[in-house]
């Protein structure tokens, strides 16, 4: 019995330079984080105040920053295939070779979507939710940490790929019989498998997590019709996450019986099914990009309202369209597989289905056209991410329109056509919407603003970039260019994609920006202060706090009376008397932290069949939980006259 | 413009409706999200069963449920989780009212069946390989071991769960957290027989039947 | 109706049932309609005493009856005002339930048919 399993010095490909290259670049930069951090002997705050922390808005914070990263990452694997794809036509034959080409799309896919947009959205939701409807944290708050450090434990493993063995080649879906041990024999599917079972995990007790907050932390007064839209839409996505999270584990479960002791659920023989691999996969896979898309249309919702100075138009109907979004997301998955062979009817039915999805999202449109029809609008930089959004969504959702089609679908599926359609709204919708919250709540985070000269130039460099990227991939994809190749012979077809690396070179620009926005931001901080934690005139309750908010955001709970609270609370002339009181808070715990480092090398044990360290990880976690649950003091106290001394020094609005 | 107003301030006309209570207690939170956490857990346990009922023809030539599953043995095993939960409701009673030893005496029946239960099953689970039925026989045989062996496995977590939460009594009593352990730990267990009533009547009634 | 304050947690013992004894008759009353139901299955599985094609949607009912037994007697779920979350979440649960299992069922048997797959489905007499 090998004491290191399959891992030997074999699995570090010495002979593959780009990748190599990679490494030793990602090393090095990880390297100099940790290099800086010891120069400004930060240890032991970092550990206090962030690795061991339990509170939502730290949590928050670090979500978005491990989601921020790995877009780099994700991006970088982009810009490698649109190279590739701009050169290898013909006689050329490009720098990248199938066997790593393949594991650039599989790894830009997965990468992109679990620890790129799922961090960062359940990172706002994180950050917002409490705030937003008057509580002091989340119904958990130490699950909440567990949930951050087991996502990042699927980021260690994930990105330790590159340079100990290899990734998977099998697409970031892994549809079996390629995924099956006898067509994938490495470590890749290993890898991503495992990335995505722990992280999955940390997501589960999230979508937990803040259905209860949700449903049961609500401030005094704040009945379900007077929560802010974001809430509503973020309820709808976690009821999803609880919903659907659970298959894609028992499918990847399944997947890996199959792999590790030879069972046979989706294998070509002994009455295997792969199609019920694919079937399974999507009933997870469409509710996710709604799970994804609807907290986006939630901060669209919230930016809209105050920037035009007006009230969410039609709250009901948007409360409405949200929650039926949510229960038809689980009627249309079939459309992604309309060529798998089922019958027309069946084909039939689900292509109704998902045209019929397309009505409360138009729904949606509308309400926010006329939230900013008749207001007074601020052409902000999160106004300029909602309106690229609302122009370019529709057209990508006019796409989805076409391929809910299944005939259309049969001459279009897997070709980059698809590719085009489903960047046409996840970007738009999605990422667009990241950094309009982003640039919109940062401020409430940090207690400064982002540039705005800065800031606009990387819409306008991410809204051009994005078109020129993804445009020609309509037209070629109709021509008949398939998805994910390394090479093809067609030369008509490379102006097109000459065009779309030009596009994503331009959408690099518009992430230097934001690099840079940041950078700048954070040298002039002084000069963007936000002192009355109120600095876009917002109407809902997390600007009715300090920015940076206290580690117990409200010193005393708000009484709601309507929907935007504070909007309401502005325009009345209260004085209320101030009576502070000691607030109890959750202490903070390693569990988390400890949890993602057994996670971490127990997940690096299972893929090398390391059997022992396995064991012995699987023992730690038991341990660390056991520590826990019998620790002495679950709280600790703030006493009343440090609340009133905050609120003292951070006097907020208009009154003193 | 602080928002915020003494609570002592608040004299509503009409009192609020529960939507608009303000926040729950901790006790009813963590119910609540627990068992939130059990329907998520339902809807694994349904992939499994939609699994396991595209896959029960798939023999592969070898011996499907008729052949293989034994009704005695199930009629058994549902006895012992049916009379654990029964058990486990009079530990519940017995914590909500304190006393100390009906509670051990709840627990420790509830343990001993419980145990039962994971007994019988791995020993049909041997008997089984032994006559060549293993799960890398066939799809169908993958799907009843993956499906009845995971619904084993949230026992036996039970179990330890069951064990430690008898630790926690024992050094803290019935405060706080420990209470609402307990309470997360009944809808556990009540679940897993909820489960296991779909496991006896569509996996092992049905497939006889067939 | 009585406008409620607060609400109640799943599995939490109502305040009717508080005392030592009617709490009891409830865990009682549900473990003796349990093993008659549970009974009642076995014995329906073993001998032909529904129509042959009829049986599964026999046992299905019976499954059904037993799990709304643990629910209510057991589990204390309820639709009152107090508990309407709790009630709320199973439905929405058991909603993506029947979603997921009847979705499943329906396109693998229309796969099988047009596709000629060799999976087949679990339903006697198909």
């Amino acid at each position: 019995m090998n004491l290191l399993g399959k891992l030997s010095w074999a699995a570090i490909p010495f002979n593959q330079p780009i990748i190599m290259g990679a490494s030793a670049f990602m090393g090095l930069l990880v390297a100099c984080v940790l290099g800086w951090v010891t120069y400004r002997r930060a240890w032991s705050y970092l550990w206090r105040e962030w690795i061991t922390s339990v509170d939502h808005k730290r949590i928050g914070v670090m979500y978005m920053i491990l989601g921020l990263l790995m877009l780099l990452r994700g991006f970088s694997d982009a810009l490698l295939m649109r190279s590739q794809q701009a050169l290898a036509a013909g006689d050329a034959r490009g720098y990248l070779p199938p066997e790593h080409f393949d594991q650039i799309f599989s790894a830009h896919g997965t990468i992109m979507i679990f620890f790129v947009a799922m961090a960062l959205v359940i990172g706002l939701m994180n950050f917002l939710l409490p705030l937003m409807i008057g509580a002091r944290d989340v119904a958990f708050p130490t699950l909440n940490s567990v949930s951050f450090w087991l996502t990042a434990a699927g980021v260690l493993l994930t990105n330790i790929s590159l340079f100990v063995g290899e990734y998977s080649r099998a697409g970031w879906m892994a549809y079996p019989p390629l995924a099956e041990a006898q067509f994938s024999p490495g470590v890749g599917v290993d890898y991503y498998l495992w990335a995505l079972q722990i992280s999955g995990i940390g997501t589960l007790m999230s979508g937990v997590n803040f259905v209860t907050t949700i449903l049961k932390l609500r401030a005094p007064g704040m009945s379900m019709m007077r929560m802010p839209v974001f809430c509503w839409t973020a309820l709808a996505a976690n009821l999803l996450i609880v919903a659907v999270f659970p298959v894609l584990t028992a499918t990847y479960a399944m997947l890996l019986l199959d792999r590790y002791l030879g069972f046979h659920f989706f294998t070509l023989d002994a009455g295997g099914n792969p199609m019920m691999y694919v079937n399974l996969f999507w009933i997870w896979g469409h509710p996710e990009v709604y799970i994804l898309v609807l907290p986006a249309f939630g901060v669209f919702s919230e930016v809209s309202a105050t920037f035009s100075g007006k009230p969410m138009f039609g709250y009901r109907s948007m409360v409405a369209a949200s929650m039926v979004i949510c229960v038809l997301s689980m009627t249309v998955w079939l459309h992604h597989f309309f060529t798998m062979g089922a019958s027309a009817n069946i084909n039939g039915f689900f292509g109704i289905m998902s045209m019929v999805i397309g009505i409360p999202t138009g729904v949606k449109i509308f309400n926010w056209l006329f939230t900013m029809y008749g207001g007074r609008v601020r052409f902000t930089v999160p106004i300029l991410w909602t309106l690229g959004f609302m122009t370019t969504f529709v057209l990508g959702g006019l796409t989805g329109v076409l391929l809910a089609v299944p005939p259309v679908d049969w001459q279009v599926h897997n070709s980059v056509f698809l590719i085009a359609h489903f960047h046409h709204v996840i970007i738009p919708g999605v990422v667009f919407g990241i950094f309009a919250g982003y640039d919109y709540w940062f401020p409430k985070a940090f207690g400064f603003k982002l540039d705005e000269k800065w800031g606009r130039r990387a819409f306008w460099c991410w809204f051009i970039g994005f078109h020129l990227a993804f445009m020609p991939l309509y037209i070629v994809g109709l021509a008949g260019m398939t998805r994910r190749m390394q090479h093809y012979d067609n030369l008509a077809w490379q102006p097109y994609l000459v065009t779309a690396a030009v596009g994503a070179g331009i959408i690099l620009l518009g992430i230097a920006c934001q690099a840079i926005q940041l950078t700048v931001s954070i040298r002039h901080r002084e000069r963007n202060r936000d002192l009355t934690g109120d600095p876009w005139n917002g109407r809902t309750l997390e600007w009715s706090i300090a920015s940076p908010p206290p580690a117990w955001n409200f010193s005393l709970p708000p009484q709601v009376a309507d929907k935007d609270a504070f909007w309401l609370a502005k325009r009345q002339d209260e004085a209320p008397r101030r009576k502070y009181q000691a607030i109890e808070l959750p202490k903070n715990t390693s569990l988390g932290f400890l949890t993602a480092i057994f996670a971490s090398f127990g997940g690096f044990a299972l893929i090398w069949h390391i059997w022992w360290l396995a064991l012995v990880c699987l023992l730690g976690v038991g341990i660390a939980t056991l520590a826990f649950a019998f620790r002495k003091h679950d709280e600790f106290e703030v006493p009343a006259d440090e609340v009133e001394q905050f609120e003292r020094e951070h006097l907020v609005g208009a009154s003193a | 413009m602080n928002v915020a107003v003494e609570i002592a301030a608040l004299r509503p006309a009409t009192p609020p409706s529960l939507s608009e209570a303000g926040p729950a207690s901790k006790r009813t939170t963590a119910g609540f999200g627990f068992w939130v956490f059990l329907l998520s857990d339902l809807v694994m346990f349904s992939a499994l069963f939609a699994t396991y009922a595209v896959l029960a023809r798939a023999t592969a030539g070898g011996p499907g449920g008729s052949e293989l599953f034994h009704q005695g043995n199930v009629a058994l095993e549902t006895a012992c989780l049916l009379a654990s939960s029964y058990s486990c409701g009079l530990m519940s009673m017995a914590a909500h009212s304190r006393r100390r030893s009906a509670f051990y005496l709840g627990a420790i029946v509830t343990f001993a069946l419980g145990a039962a239960f994971l007994g019988l099953e791995l020993h049909e689970f041997g008997d089984m390989a032994a006559r060549g039925a293993t799960p890398q026989s066939s799809a169908f045989l993958s799907a009843f071991f993956t499906l009845v062996g995971c619904h084993g496995l949230h026992v036996t977590v039970g179990l330890v769960w069951l064990v430690v939460m008898g630790a926690q009594v024992a050094v803290r009593g019935f405060e706080g957290a420990v209470d609402r352990r307990l309470l997360c730990f009944s809808l556990f267990w009540h679940a897993l027989d909820i489960v296991w009533i779909a496991v006896f009547t569509f996996v092992y009634l049905i497939g006889v039947h067939a | 109706m009585s406008q409620v304050t607060c609400d109640h947690a799943p599995g939490d013992i109502p305040e009717e049932e508080s005392t030592h004894s009617s709490g009891l008759l409830v865990y009682t009353i549900g473990l003796l309609l349990a093993v008659a139901l549970t009974g009642t299955s076995f014995w329906v599985a073993n001998t032909h005493l529904l129509w042959g094609p009829g049986t599964p949607f026999g046992l299905a009912v019976l499954a059904i009856a037993q799990m709304s037994v643990h629910l209510v007697f057991f589990l204390h779920i309820t639709a009152y005002k107090d508990s309407t979350n709790n009630f709320l979440a199973l439905a929405f649960g058991v909603l993506v339930v029947v979603l997921i299992v009847t979705g499943s069922l329906v396109i693998v048997d229309d796969l099988k048919m047009t596709t000629g797959s060799t999976a087949s489905l679990s339903m006697p007499g198909r």
